[in-house]
Protein backbone atom coordinates (compact mmCIF):
# COMPACT_ATOMS: atom_id res chain seq x y z
CA UNK A 1 0.00 0.00 0.00
CA UNK A 2 1.36 3.49 -1.06
CA UNK A 3 1.18 6.08 2.10
CA UNK A 4 -1.79 8.02 2.77
CA UNK A 5 -1.30 11.59 0.96
CA UNK A 6 -3.22 14.69 0.49
CA UNK A 7 -3.69 16.57 -2.55
CA UNK A 8 -1.56 19.45 -2.38
CA UNK A 9 0.71 18.62 0.44
CA UNK A 10 -0.57 21.35 2.91
CA UNK A 11 -0.16 24.09 0.85
CA UNK A 12 -0.83 27.81 2.44
CA UNK A 13 -1.66 30.76 0.27
CA UNK A 14 -1.47 34.00 1.98
CA UNK A 15 -3.51 37.08 0.94
CA UNK A 16 -6.38 39.14 2.58
CA UNK A 17 -6.56 35.88 4.60
CA UNK A 18 -4.93 32.46 5.01
CA UNK A 19 -5.97 29.40 2.65
CA UNK A 20 -4.74 26.75 4.22
CA UNK A 21 -5.24 22.74 2.67
CA UNK A 22 -5.87 20.97 6.33
CA UNK A 23 -4.53 17.48 5.55
CA UNK A 24 -5.64 14.83 6.69
CA UNK A 25 -8.82 14.06 8.36
CA UNK A 26 -10.96 11.35 9.10
CA UNK A 27 -14.76 11.51 7.46
CA UNK A 28 -16.81 9.21 7.89
CA UNK A 29 -20.48 9.43 6.23
CA UNK A 30 -23.04 8.20 8.60
CA UNK A 31 -26.95 7.60 7.42
CA UNK A 32 -29.95 6.25 8.57
CA UNK A 33 -32.76 7.58 11.15
CA UNK A 34 -31.08 10.27 12.82
CA UNK A 35 -34.29 10.06 15.40
CA UNK A 36 -33.60 6.56 16.41
CA UNK A 37 -31.23 5.49 20.18
CA UNK A 38 -29.07 3.30 18.02
CA UNK A 39 -27.98 6.13 15.87
CA UNK A 40 -27.26 8.22 19.07
CA UNK A 41 -25.29 5.74 20.79
CA UNK A 42 -23.18 5.03 17.78
CA UNK A 43 -22.50 8.94 17.20
CA UNK A 44 -21.83 9.14 21.26
CA UNK A 45 -19.57 6.08 21.15
CA UNK A 46 -17.15 7.23 18.78
CA UNK A 47 -17.13 11.41 18.56
CA UNK A 48 -18.60 11.68 21.84
CA UNK A 49 -20.98 14.45 21.41
CA UNK A 50 -24.53 14.08 20.89
CA UNK A 51 -26.60 14.58 17.68
CA UNK A 52 -26.26 17.96 16.49
CA UNK A 53 -29.63 19.55 14.94
CA UNK A 54 -30.45 20.98 11.62
CA UNK A 55 -27.55 22.91 10.03
CA UNK A 56 -25.46 22.44 12.93
CA UNK A 57 -22.21 20.98 13.67
CA UNK A 58 -21.32 20.21 17.38
CA UNK A 59 -17.35 19.66 18.12
CA UNK A 60 -16.13 17.26 21.37
CA UNK A 61 -12.40 15.92 22.20
CA UNK A 62 -12.18 13.43 19.55
CA UNK A 63 -13.42 15.05 16.40
CA UNK A 64 -16.91 16.67 15.23
CA UNK A 65 -20.70 15.34 13.75
CA UNK A 66 -22.43 17.68 10.94
CA UNK A 67 -25.79 17.69 10.09
CA UNK A 68 -25.46 16.92 6.80
CA UNK A 69 -29.35 16.07 5.46
CA UNK A 70 -32.34 14.80 7.72
CA UNK A 71 -30.71 11.38 7.28
CA UNK A 72 -26.88 11.98 6.95
CA UNK A 73 -24.27 13.33 9.77
CA UNK A 74 -20.90 13.42 8.66
CA UNK A 75 -17.88 12.84 11.31
CA UNK A 76 -14.66 14.16 11.42
CA UNK A 77 -12.28 11.84 13.52
CA UNK A 78 -8.56 11.67 13.24
CA UNK A 79 -7.61 10.15 10.35
CA UNK A 80 -6.33 7.11 11.90
CA UNK A 81 -9.12 6.31 13.59
CA UNK A 82 -11.81 6.12 11.00
CA UNK A 83 -11.92 2.61 9.83
CA UNK A 84 -12.06 1.09 13.30
CA UNK A 85 -14.94 3.74 14.28
CA UNK A 86 -16.83 2.76 11.06
CA UNK A 87 -16.29 -1.22 12.41
CA UNK A 88 -17.78 0.24 16.06
CA UNK A 89 -20.53 2.07 14.22
CA UNK A 90 -21.14 -1.16 12.38
CA UNK A 91 -22.06 -3.10 15.08
CA UNK A 92 -23.85 -0.70 17.29
CA UNK A 93 -26.45 -0.26 13.98
CA UNK A 94 -26.23 -3.77 13.19
CA UNK A 95 -30.07 -4.43 14.01
CA UNK A 96 -31.03 -0.86 12.08
CA UNK A 97 -31.34 0.32 8.24
CA UNK A 98 -28.36 2.35 8.26
CA UNK A 99 -24.69 3.15 5.89
CA UNK A 100 -21.65 3.96 7.38
CA UNK A 101 -18.51 4.69 5.28
CA UNK A 102 -15.20 6.14 5.46
CA UNK A 103 -14.78 8.60 3.03
CA UNK A 104 -11.56 10.00 4.13
CA UNK A 105 -9.87 9.71 1.02
CA UNK A 106 -12.94 11.23 -1.10
CA UNK A 107 -12.40 14.54 0.37
CA UNK A 108 -10.24 17.53 0.59
CA UNK A 109 -10.41 20.14 3.17
CA UNK A 110 -9.52 23.26 3.53
CA UNK A 111 -9.43 26.92 6.18
CA UNK A 112 -9.94 29.80 5.76
CA UNK A 113 -8.51 32.06 8.46
CA UNK A 114 -8.41 36.14 8.91
CA UNK A 115 -11.13 39.01 9.16
CA UNK A 116 -12.12 38.45 5.81
CA UNK A 117 -12.80 34.88 5.27
CA UNK A 118 -15.98 35.18 5.23
CA UNK A 119 -16.23 37.39 2.57
CA UNK A 120 -13.84 35.08 0.65
CA UNK A 121 -16.13 32.32 0.73
CA UNK A 122 -19.12 35.00 -0.45
CA UNK A 123 -17.63 36.08 -3.25
CA UNK A 124 -18.87 32.06 -4.57
CA UNK A 125 -21.39 30.78 -2.10
CA UNK A 126 -24.98 31.74 -2.63
CA UNK A 127 -25.05 32.06 1.06
CA UNK A 128 -25.73 34.80 3.71
CA UNK A 129 -22.53 34.32 5.92
CA UNK A 130 -22.89 37.08 8.15
CA UNK A 131 -22.29 36.45 11.76
CA UNK A 132 -26.15 36.49 13.09
CA UNK A 133 -27.21 33.99 10.16
CA UNK A 134 -23.98 31.68 10.18
CA UNK A 135 -22.45 31.55 13.48
CA UNK A 136 -20.84 29.94 15.72
CA UNK A 137 -21.50 25.79 15.17
CA UNK A 138 -23.35 26.68 11.74
CA UNK A 139 -22.47 24.11 8.62
CA UNK A 140 -24.43 24.84 5.00
CA UNK A 141 -23.98 22.54 2.20
CA UNK A 142 -24.09 24.44 -0.85
CA UNK A 143 -21.83 25.68 -4.04
CA UNK A 144 -18.49 27.46 -4.14
CA UNK A 145 -18.38 28.82 -7.70
CA UNK A 146 -19.32 25.72 -9.31
CA UNK A 147 -18.62 23.02 -7.45
CA UNK A 148 -20.67 21.34 -4.44
CA UNK A 149 -19.16 21.97 -0.80
CA UNK A 150 -19.82 22.17 2.73
CA UNK A 151 -18.71 24.64 5.17
CA UNK A 152 -18.98 25.41 8.83
CA UNK A 153 -17.38 27.41 11.29
CA UNK A 154 -16.66 26.12 15.14
CA UNK A 155 -15.76 28.90 16.98
CA UNK A 156 -17.75 31.29 14.45
CA UNK A 157 -14.12 32.69 13.03
CA UNK A 158 -12.11 30.34 11.06
CA UNK A 159 -14.30 28.88 7.98
CA UNK A 160 -13.34 25.04 7.26
CA UNK A 161 -14.21 23.72 3.73
CA UNK A 162 -14.81 20.25 2.77
CA UNK A 163 -15.13 19.55 -1.07
CA UNK A 164 -14.51 16.15 -3.40
CA UNK A 165 -11.22 15.26 -3.76
CA UNK A 166 -11.57 15.40 -7.48
CA UNK A 167 -11.80 18.70 -7.52
CA UNK A 168 -9.39 19.97 -4.81
CA UNK A 169 -7.01 21.35 -6.89
CA UNK A 170 -9.47 23.76 -8.45
CA UNK A 171 -11.06 25.04 -4.46
CA UNK A 172 -7.85 25.63 -3.33
CA UNK A 173 -6.70 27.92 -6.71
CA UNK A 174 -10.51 29.19 -6.28
CA UNK A 175 -10.16 29.96 -2.90
CA UNK A 176 -6.57 31.18 -3.54
CA UNK A 177 -7.81 33.77 -6.17
CA UNK A 178 -11.12 34.55 -3.86
CA UNK A 179 -8.57 36.15 -1.04
CA UNK A 180 -5.94 38.07 -3.61
CA UNK A 181 -4.60 40.77 -1.55
CA UNK A 182 -6.52 44.08 -1.80
CA UNK A 183 -9.60 42.20 -2.91
CA UNK A 184 -12.13 42.44 0.06
CA UNK A 185 -13.86 45.37 0.77
CA UNK A 186 -12.26 48.40 3.00
CA UNK A 187 -14.57 47.97 5.88
CA UNK A 188 -12.80 44.83 6.83
CA UNK B 1 -34.37 34.39 -9.83
CA UNK B 2 -36.34 32.12 -7.57
CA UNK B 3 -35.67 31.81 -3.69
CA UNK B 4 -36.97 28.47 -2.37
CA UNK B 5 -36.84 26.69 0.51
CA UNK B 6 -35.98 23.72 1.15
CA UNK B 7 -38.64 21.91 3.27
CA UNK B 8 -35.79 19.41 4.18
CA UNK B 9 -32.96 21.59 5.37
CA UNK B 10 -35.12 24.45 6.13
CA UNK B 11 -33.03 26.86 4.24
CA UNK B 12 -33.99 29.71 2.05
CA UNK B 13 -31.59 29.53 -1.48
CA UNK B 14 -31.87 30.38 -4.20
CA UNK B 15 -32.04 28.69 -7.46
CA UNK B 16 -28.49 27.90 -8.63
CA UNK B 17 -28.58 25.42 -5.74
CA UNK B 18 -31.44 23.26 -6.83
CA UNK B 19 -32.35 21.30 -10.14
CA UNK B 20 -35.29 21.49 -11.75
CA UNK B 21 -37.45 18.24 -11.99
CA UNK B 22 -40.18 19.07 -14.29
CA UNK B 23 -44.22 19.20 -14.07
CA UNK B 24 -45.16 17.42 -10.41
CA UNK B 25 -47.77 15.07 -9.39
CA UNK B 26 -47.91 13.15 -12.53
CA UNK B 27 -49.76 10.38 -12.71
CA UNK B 28 -47.43 7.15 -13.34
CA UNK B 29 -49.09 4.84 -16.31
CA UNK B 30 -47.56 1.51 -16.93
CA UNK B 31 -48.01 -1.19 -18.81
CA UNK B 32 -51.85 -2.46 -19.17
CA UNK B 33 -52.85 1.23 -19.24
CA UNK B 34 -54.48 2.41 -22.65
CA UNK B 35 -51.74 3.55 -25.52
CA UNK B 36 -53.25 7.53 -25.06
CA UNK B 37 -53.30 7.71 -21.20
CA UNK B 38 -49.19 6.16 -21.33
CA UNK B 39 -48.61 8.69 -23.81
CA UNK B 40 -49.87 11.76 -22.19
CA UNK B 41 -47.85 10.34 -19.28
CA UNK B 42 -44.54 10.22 -21.77
CA UNK B 43 -44.63 13.40 -23.74
CA UNK B 44 -47.56 15.29 -22.42
CA UNK B 45 -46.74 18.78 -20.18
CA UNK B 46 -49.09 21.21 -18.61
CA UNK B 47 -47.43 24.29 -19.39
CA UNK B 48 -49.69 26.95 -17.88
CA UNK B 49 -49.28 31.12 -17.56
CA UNK B 50 -49.71 30.94 -13.76
CA UNK B 51 -49.94 28.69 -11.01
CA UNK B 52 -47.83 25.39 -11.77
CA UNK B 53 -46.64 22.55 -9.41
CA UNK B 54 -43.03 21.74 -10.10
CA UNK B 55 -40.25 18.81 -8.21
CA UNK B 56 -37.18 20.27 -7.39
CA UNK B 57 -33.51 19.05 -6.30
CA UNK B 58 -31.73 20.42 -3.70
CA UNK B 59 -28.89 19.54 -5.29
CA UNK B 60 -26.54 20.74 -3.76
CA UNK B 61 -27.13 20.84 -0.27
CA UNK B 62 -29.21 17.99 1.24
CA UNK B 63 -29.80 15.93 -2.54
CA UNK B 64 -33.42 15.65 -1.31
CA UNK B 65 -36.30 16.20 -3.66
CA UNK B 66 -39.31 18.45 -3.07
CA UNK B 67 -42.02 20.15 -4.71
CA UNK B 68 -42.86 23.59 -5.32
CA UNK B 69 -45.50 25.98 -6.26
CA UNK B 70 -44.97 28.70 -7.98
CA UNK B 71 -46.59 31.30 -10.67
CA UNK B 72 -44.76 31.25 -14.08
CA UNK B 73 -45.64 34.59 -14.80
CA UNK B 74 -44.55 36.13 -11.80
CA UNK B 75 -42.19 34.08 -10.62
CA UNK B 76 -43.60 34.56 -7.18
CA UNK B 77 -42.93 31.46 -4.99
CA UNK B 78 -46.57 30.06 -3.36
CA UNK B 79 -44.69 27.28 -0.99
CA UNK B 80 -42.64 24.54 -1.02
CA UNK B 81 -43.49 21.36 -0.21
CA UNK B 82 -42.49 17.46 0.89
CA UNK B 83 -41.83 15.24 -2.01
CA UNK B 84 -43.52 12.47 -0.47
CA UNK B 85 -46.93 13.53 -2.03
CA UNK B 86 -48.99 12.64 -4.97
CA UNK B 87 -51.45 15.61 -4.21
CA UNK B 88 -50.73 19.50 -3.20
CA UNK B 89 -51.42 19.77 0.56
CA UNK B 90 -54.50 22.12 2.04
CA UNK B 91 -52.24 24.92 3.17
CA UNK B 92 -50.66 25.46 -0.02
CA UNK B 93 -53.81 24.95 -1.51
CA UNK B 94 -54.91 27.73 0.72
CA UNK B 95 -51.99 30.36 -0.07
CA UNK B 96 -52.48 30.32 -3.78
CA UNK B 97 -56.64 30.72 -3.46
CA UNK B 98 -55.51 33.81 -0.91
CA UNK B 99 -53.38 35.18 -3.79
CA UNK B 100 -54.83 33.56 -6.89
CA UNK B 101 -58.65 33.81 -6.23
CA UNK B 102 -59.52 33.39 -9.96
CA UNK B 103 -57.48 30.35 -9.87
CA UNK B 104 -59.48 26.78 -11.29
CA UNK B 105 -58.15 25.04 -8.53
CA UNK B 106 -55.17 21.74 -8.53
CA UNK B 107 -56.47 18.97 -11.12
Amino acid sequence: MSNAAFILNGAAFEGAVTVTEAGLRGMITLRGDLGSEAMEKAVKASVGVALPKQRKIKSGKRGAVAWMSPDELLLLVDYDQADMLVAKMKSILAEEHHLVVNVSDARSMFTLSGAGAREVLAKGAPVDLSHSVFGKGAIRRSRIGQIAAAFWTLDGEELEVVCFRSVGAFMYDWLSTAAAKGSLPEYL
Amino acid sequence: MLILKCPYCGVSAEETEFTPGGEAHLTRYTSGSEDQAFTDYLFARKNPRGVHFERWRHVFGCGKWFHTARCTATLEVFGTYTGQTSTPPDNIIAVIKAKRPEWEGFK
